[in-house]
């Protein structure tokens, strides 16, 4: 079905949008919130100076995350289309391709993605009768994933499987319903849950026994750490992956705003929202690990981790000896999903919006057509015994080298061969809060694409050092670089198909007519 | 707790939660939003 004849104020197709900017801020907040800012960023501020890694970390959020995010916001609201569209508007068919990049990116975060919201679905229930025993490590790669050796196969984990394919139906729903009706009434209602949730979890953690050693670790400045540059670079990157910046997802989010909300205050709040979060997170991760550490008769560092070891093996190690622990893990657990779904959603629209935008299709279509082979996808490769080293794999060669990558390309490209971001700005101070002087175009221009430039070349140092997680080169080739190359040579071939007829390629009028 | 680890917790506490307070009250006081409107998800 064509969206040919419905058209807006502006004589282009409706696209749909959100009610009003506390919606679109509550969903951007959603999308930026998600399971790093729960599981990352407490041991990235750990491990680089405790309590001085704040000032790296609010220098690195005011010069480049902020900056980033409203460049973002400006090219979606500007141009009024998904990362494609917006770009194809901004610099004709070779710019298209940056779009198409960063929705293929968005199409392989998705897919694995999910996955963990599944475990995390599961691990909510094991709370409560703390099915891990006294093994959590062997219960979560034993009998929960069966995790088999590196390769590709068809042995499917029932109990991965079937909470797989619940998330992806909720998910498919969610976007069926629409940008408002979907995204923004999820985001509404789970968002402030979202926080309650963990400020209960933080309250009950503040008060268990250990947790002032635990803050103590957290927030004890080393203030020789400033002047070590990884430290630096662990800043900037935090914030690049915690704020959504850079592959599409705030393009898309804000091309759904109306044209005179004001996004350069609505930026500051969702920036600042997510660091709040971050914040919130570290606290109430660091108390639990105190906890843990005591009850444990180790040291701190012992038991400090991140990511997948953090959510689930170190966590249910503090809800099996925590007091009243089931409550503990059905909040955290729930945060998690919770955290991870507004994300999943906001990432897959991405990849939605740009189907949807090319082929000038219905909401319903694009929804489906994107989201059952997506969730095809899923499940065929990680709901099976060998879909953890794939996971793994994948999530951190995309992250490095596609986001990271067309991140940088992308400013540089914007701001050096079109040229654009003086007419952004202007756009984004016509109706703007905050006004964007020439100090935005340097560090949006300059200052971003170095630090990040600076951090891309750290990573690509520690992978060429050693294998990543000594996995085989097959894996790390094939689905490391082999996903993170597949994407841009795929973003190649997009760009040059054509687009309906009926899709205006132009830019639009910035005259508001309603 | 130590001294300087209390101090530190207290001034992240305060420039990114008052940051972010501060960044509600000044987006609300600017109050430039559309009206609300019924979009329809085509």
């Amino acid at each position: 079905m064509s969206n040919q004849g419905q058209v807006d104020a502006t004589g282009r197709n409706a696209r749909g949008g959100f009610t009003n900017r506390r919606v679109f801020m509550l969903a951007a907040i959603g999308s930026a919130v998600g399971l790093g800012n729960i599981w990352r960023f407490p041991y990235v501020a750990y491990e680089n100076g405790g309590g001085a890694f704040l000032i790296p970390y609010l220098v690195a959020l005011l010069v480049a995350g902020l900056p980033f995010l409203l460049l973002d916001y400006g090219i979606g609201h500007r141009y009024r289309g998904s990362a494609p569209l917006s770009f194809r508007r901004l610099g004709g068919a070779s710019a298209e391709t940056l779009g198409w990049w960063q929705v293929g990116i968005c199409a392989v975060i998705a897919i694995y993605y999910a996955v963990i919201i599944a475990w995390a679905v599961r691990y909510t229930f094991f709370s409560l009768d703390q099915s891990w025993g006294d093994a959590p490590d062997e219960f979560l790669f034993g009998d929960f994933l069966q995790v088999a050796d590196p390769g590709i196969g068809l042995d499917f984990v029932a109990g991965v499987f079937w909470p797989l394919l619940v998330v992806w139906l909720v998910v498919v729903a969610v976007m069926v319903a629409g940008v408002q009706k979907g995204i923004g009434r999820l985001s509404v209602v789970f968002i402030p849950l979202l926080v309650a949730a963990f400020l209960v979890l933080v309250g009950r953690s503040l008060f268990l026994p250990g947790a002032g050693a635990g803050l103590d670790a957290l927030f004890t400045p080393n203030w020789g750490a400033l002047t070590d540059a990884g430290v630096w670079a662990a800043a900037f990157g935090q914030i690049f992956f915690s704020l959504s910046i850079g592959f599409g997802i705030m393009i898309t989010y804000a091309s759904y705003v109306g044209r005179r909300t004001d996004m350069t205050g609505s930026g500051l709040v969702v920036g600042l929202a997510n660091s709040s979060f971050e914040l919130l997170a570290g606290i109430g991760v660091f108390a639990a690990l105190g906890f843990m550490a005591q009850a444990s008769g180790v040291a701190l560092d012992d038991v400090a981790t991140e990511g997948l070891g953090l959510a689930f093996v170190a966590f249910p190690v503090i809800i099996s000896e925590a007091p009243a622990g089931a409550v503990i893990g059905v909040l955290f657990f729930a945060s998690l999903v919770i955290a991870g779904l507004t994300s999943l959603v906001s990432v897959i629209e991405v990849v939605i919006s740009a189907v949807r935008d090319k082929l000038d299709l219905s909401r319903a279509t694009a929804s489906l057509a994107v989201g059952v082979p997506a969730a095809a996808a899923s499940i065929l490769l990680f709901a099976t015994t060998t879909g953890v080293p794939l996971l793994d794999t994948a999530d951190y060669y995309i992250n490095r080298f596609g986001i990271l990558v067309v991140a940088v390309v992308s400013t540089v490209v914007v701001t050096w061969v079109y040229r654009d971001l003086d007419p952004i700005r202007d756009h984004l101070n016509t109706y703007g809060s905050v006004r964007l002087g020439s100090w935005w175009v340097v560090l949006v221009g300059v200052v971003t694409p170095v630090a990040l430039t600076y951090v891309l070349i750290e990573e690509l140092r520690a992978v060429l050092a050693e294998p990543y997680s000594g996995y085989p080169g097959w894996l790390l080739n094939g689905i490391g670089w082999g996903s993170a190359a597949l994407v841009l040579v795929l973003a190649l071939v997009l760009a040059r198909l054509p687009w309906r007829a009926s899709v205006d390629l132009s830019a639009p009028s910035q005259e508001v007519t309603r | 707790m130590s001294t300087a680890a209390v101090v530190m917790m207290i001034v992240a506490m305060l420039v990114v939660w008052g940051g972010l307070a501060l960044a509600v009250v000044h987006v609300s006081r600017a109050g430039r939003d559309e009206p609300d409107e019924v979009h329809r998800d085509l």
